[in-house]
């Protein structure tokens, strides 16, 4: 195999652009993805300060060295959430990788600041872990990126993701979602903008930025996620995708293109819904009480989990493998 | 040719050359979900793999 641009000996195939790259031009096609997702979407000017949010995964640690390499003005912020090992080792990779570049990283815990962590707080709610992690991150990154006066935050979420959301929400017919998954949202009422640069790569292609960029990130998959919906979604649209090379991009970047401009509306509509949280001050979507507080979804969730004894993520993969294993033997 | 596994760890032995397309078919692994590394490198589709070779194939798709 030949790289397209310069025909030396190829390290990747890529069907879905139905070409081979060496490392140099796998780099340099990811490089103009993303300055084309920010240009095409106006995520943000260089003059803005960007707060990434980093896991130490993959996507998070790609779009961090991209927009840096790009010239971007950046701090990250990563969130202990307290799952175990698991979560140990992802703040040392997010950790090592700001120290060679030398970046700023910003770190918040959710046991040491905020008194619970993931897999109490999934226990104390009934919420699923998954639920109970995407409303604490949000929180904190809103807040941080408010105190901070940041231009944006900025996230990993790739097109497999995006996609996979957008099949789960198509699932469900679920409008109001759908009206909201865009690649930029932004700043309103004391929510930070929100932008997705990597919506035009794919996850194959932000861990093969990393790996030809030398940066280690945590492989091992989260266990609190082991099957969850978004894996089962993902899985499916690959099964597409290696029928179809470039379907996953077809449909995403076609749903942007053709179906989002006319939901705009009641994206519009969802923008006036908003009251200030008593506890916190934050913006929050919460219903407001008769005496007209509202209470946000975060510190009523934090109230719970603070009040409860502290849950090792051990047990919780237990439950999770014992409904895994009950729901493979009735299939 | 050893075979570093991940999600969970695990390490398989494969005997005979085989090609990466053909290896990732082999295992029931999709090729749009995984890259092959071999001495910190990626090898593409049609790389061809010996018995001496001692590789990684590493998943992609996270959950989060």
């Amino acid at each position: 195999m030949k790289c397209r641009t310069c025909r030396k000996p190829a390290i990747i195939d890529l069907p879905r652009h139905n070409a081979n790259f060496c490392a140099e031009h796998l780099q340099q096609l990811c490089r103009r993805q993303v300055e084309k997702a920010i240009h095409d979407h106006r995520m943000f000017v260089p003059s803005d300060h960007l707060l990434v949010a980093v896991s130490g995964g993959k996507d998070s640690l790609a779009v961090w060295d991209i927009l840096h390499e790009l010239g971007y003005r950046t701090t990250g912020l990563y969130i202990a959430l307290g799952i175990g090992e698991y979560s140990h080792e992802s703040q040392t990779f997010a950790q090592d990788f700001a120290t060679r570049r030398g970046l700023p990283l910003v770190i918040e815990s959710l046991r040491d600041d905020h008194g619970f962590d993931v897999p109490t707080a999934a226990r104390a709610t009934g919420r699923v872990p998954c639920s109970a992690c995407g409303m604490s991150k949000r929180h904190i990154f809103d807040r941080v990126a408010r105190d901070g006066g940041y231009g944006a935050v900025v996230t990993g979420h790739n097109l497999d993701d995006e996609a996979a959301v957008l099949f789960g929400n198509a699932l469900r017919w679920d409008v109001e979602y759908l009206a909201r998954q865009l690649p930029v949202l932004p700043a309103r009422g004391g929510f930070p903008r929100k932008a997705k640069p990597l919506v035009r790569l794919t996850e194959r292609e932000t861990a093969a930025w990393c790996i030809v960029r030398g940066i280690d990130y945590i492989v091992d998959e989260c266990p609190m996620a082991a099957g969850n919906k978004h894996l089962a979604y993902k899985g499916a649209l690959n099964l597409i995708e290696e029928e179809s090379p470039g379907a996953k991009a077809s449909y995403y970047l076609g749903f942007l293109e053709r179906m989002a401009p006319l939901l705009s509306g009641l994206s519009a509509q969802q923008a006036d819904e908003l009251h200030t949280c008593s506890r916190c001050g934050s913006p929050t979507g919460a219903e407001s009480a008769d005496d007209g507080s509202a209470v946000c979804a975060f510190c009523r969730l934090s109230e719970k989990a603070r009040g409860h004894e502290p849950v090792p993520v051990e047990m919780l993969m237990r439950r999770s493998a014992r409904r895994a294993a009950a729901k493979e033997n009735r299939t | 040719m050893r075979v570093l596994l991940r999600n969970p760890r695990r390490e398989i032995t494969i005997d005979g050359r085989r090609r990466v397309h053909a290896l990732l078919t082999e295992l029931g692994l999709s090729r749009e979900a995984h890259l092959v590394i071999r001495n910190g490198e990626l090898v593409p589709g049609d790389g061809e793999l010996s018995d001496d070779d001692e590789i990684e194939i590493r998943p992609v798709i996270s959950g989060g």
